[in-house]
């Protein structure tokens, strides 16, 4: 059943060859219960090792992370889904959906049951007993969200988990989750570095910096669902978050500059 | 399929003929008929006499079972702790290479050393050739499986002995079928050769053959070899149907 998730302080670092790194450094953060939460940070910015410290995968250097204000065990009870689903290939969709159910010993009869009820509720009714190998990318995508979901987790966790797919399918899916979330009013902490998909997803944005991931700002969204991606108060948000997270992008524009000035004075150089 | 039984009786034909011909000397290889006519004397009157064919089989296949059963059983498991565990594969890995190298028949003099001549000489020379490769196949299967499966078994709530019994065991299942096929692949190579160390109850198709040799029955030699043949293609199809069941899914 849904919780709400507490940050206090955490502090992640790495032990590597050439000296400690920290991976993150001091986020305090608070996710309401029901709430849908995105974290925005550029790539290697450390929002995947978060969530490994979140799902309980791996322990924060210091900190502590509360589920309903309470430090109790979160494997088997934060759910993920990851750009990389890791279904597991030897099981047809349904047996995938069922593995959760599996963990907590639940009869064989029953987890089939619920599980078939998720698939065919995300429209995979006629592929049930197909392998992952046998769906197309879409299709993995809603199978990797069942298998979370069917397991009714206190935190739904989910790492770029369209960031694969082509723009129709991205879009398709994010208009389901939004559905699929106002009915089940779980907690959803989702992960993005893509500032569109976040304002038109969640309820509030955390910007985090690059590494050592710091939170920069946390920026509420309060433009009613459904959103249009046109409309003006879609825009402004969008240019909110820009202001604080896009901040590198002239840089980026004065390198390509020099580099096209080089390749014109080579040009002329060779006519 | 079809084409294969095509090409493959194409062939049969332009032998026969080559032999009716003389193309072939019949001195040097039997025909197809010949051989399929000294199938069926050894079947029916046996050799030596009284040894038929499908004893001589069953012996076989028993020596063969029992070689690379005993392999399966020691190879599975010690191929799962070097996977699983990097310690003990660094600790083992020198020893392994050192003796992997070694064929299977290099060892039959100092199987005859130790087991005598018989059953347990020949079945340790098929377990020394289906070993290593079920065993380094089981072991590089459990050493690869995707740290992604694993992670969100665990995720779902998976405790060791789950992640074992459905996350390792099933993900390394290709690779260990792929070993256990090549393993069976040797098992059956060596068999004939492990046979002329020679059997005590005078079975096995290997010793069928030698005996064919003493007899200087030549087609009689190649209708043991064509047994042989027949048995170790029908071996492989076998294992290629389970390998299928057991990898739904996963090709
Ligand atoms: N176990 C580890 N040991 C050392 N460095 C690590 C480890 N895991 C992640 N990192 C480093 O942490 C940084 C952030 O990685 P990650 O959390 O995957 O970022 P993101 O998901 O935002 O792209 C990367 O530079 C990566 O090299
Ligand atoms: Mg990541």
């Amino acid at each position: 059943m849904a919780k709400d998730l507490t940050l206090e302080q955490i502090h992640k670092c790495y032990a590597t060859d050439s000296g400690k790194r920290i991976i993150i450094d001091d986020i305090s953060l608070h996710v309401p219960k029901g709430s849908f939460v995105t974290i925005l940070g550029s790539n290697g910015s450390g929002k995947s090792t978060l969530m490994r410290l979140i799902t309980g995968q791996e322990e924060p250097t210091s900190g502590s992370i509360l589920l309903d204000g309470q430090n109790i065990p979160r494997l088997g009870h934060v759910g993920l889904v990851s750009q990389e689903l890791n279904l597991f290939p030897w099981r047809t969709a349904l047996e995938n959906v069922a593995f959760g159910l599996e963990m907590q010993d639940i009869p064989s009869q029953e987890r089939l049951k619920l599980a078939k009820v998720y698939l065919e509720a995300f429209g995979l009714g006629a592929f049930l007993n197909q392998y992952p190998s046998q769906l197309s990318g879409g299709m993995r995508q809603k199978v990797a969200i069942s298998r979370t979901l069917v397991t009714a987790p206190d935190i739904i966790l989910m790492d770029e988990p369209f960031s694969a797919l082509d723009f129709q399918t991205r879009t398709g899916l994010q208009c389901f989750l939004l559905q699929l979330w106002a009915k089940l009013k779980e907690t959803i902490v989702f992960v993005t570095h893509e500032v569109e998909e976040a304002v038109f997803l969640s309820d509030f944005i955390v910007v985090i910096s690059t590494i050592p991931a710091k939170i920069k700002k946390i920026i509420p969204v309060s433009i009613p669902r459904p959103r249009s991606r046109n409309s003006p108060d879609f825009a402004k948000v969008k240019a909110e978050v820009f202001t604080v997270y896009g901040a590198t992008s002239c840089l980026g524009n004065q390198e390509l500059k020099e580099a096209l000035d080089f390749l014109q004075r080579h040009k002329a150089k060779n006519v | 399929m079809r084409k294969a039984l095509f090409s493959f009786g194409l062939l049969l034909g332009l032998w026969q003929l080559a032999s009716s011909l003389g193309i072939i000397n019949e001195l040097r290889f039997a025909s197809p008929l010949a051989i399929l006519r000294g199938i069926i004397e050894i079947e029916e009157i046996g050799l030596p006499p009284d040894y038929y064919l499908h004893t001589h089989i069953y012996y076989s296949m028993k020596l063969v079972a029992s070689g690379f059963g005993l392999a399966l059983i020691s190879a599975i498991p010690l191929g799962v702790l070097i996977g699983a565990s990097s310690k003990v594969r660094a600790f083992l890995r020198p020893v392994l290479e050192f003796l992997r190298p070694i064929p299977p028949l290099a060892w039959i003099p100092i199987a005859m050393l130790w087991f005598g001549i018989g059953f347990p000489s020949a079945c340790f020379i098929i377990f020394l050739g289906a070993f290593f490769p079920i065993l380094l196949d089981t072991a590089h299967g459990v050493e690869n499986v995707p740290k992604g499966l694993v992670d969100s078994a665990k995720i779902l709530g998976a405790k060791p002995k789950e992640l074992w019994l459905k996350v390792y065991l099933p993900a390394s299942l290709p690779s260990i079928v792929t070993g256990l096929r090549l393993g069976m692949g040797i098992a059956w190579m060596t068999l004939v050769a492990a046979e002329f160390t020679g059997v005590q109850d005078g079975y096995g198709l290997g010793y069928m053959i030698m005996t064919a040799r003493d007899l200087q029955r030549l087609d009689l030699i190649c209708a043991g070899m064509a047994v042989i043949g027949i048995i170790g293609i029908l071996l492989e199809r076998l294992l290629q149907l389970i390998s299928h069941f057991l990898l739904r899914g996963q090709e």
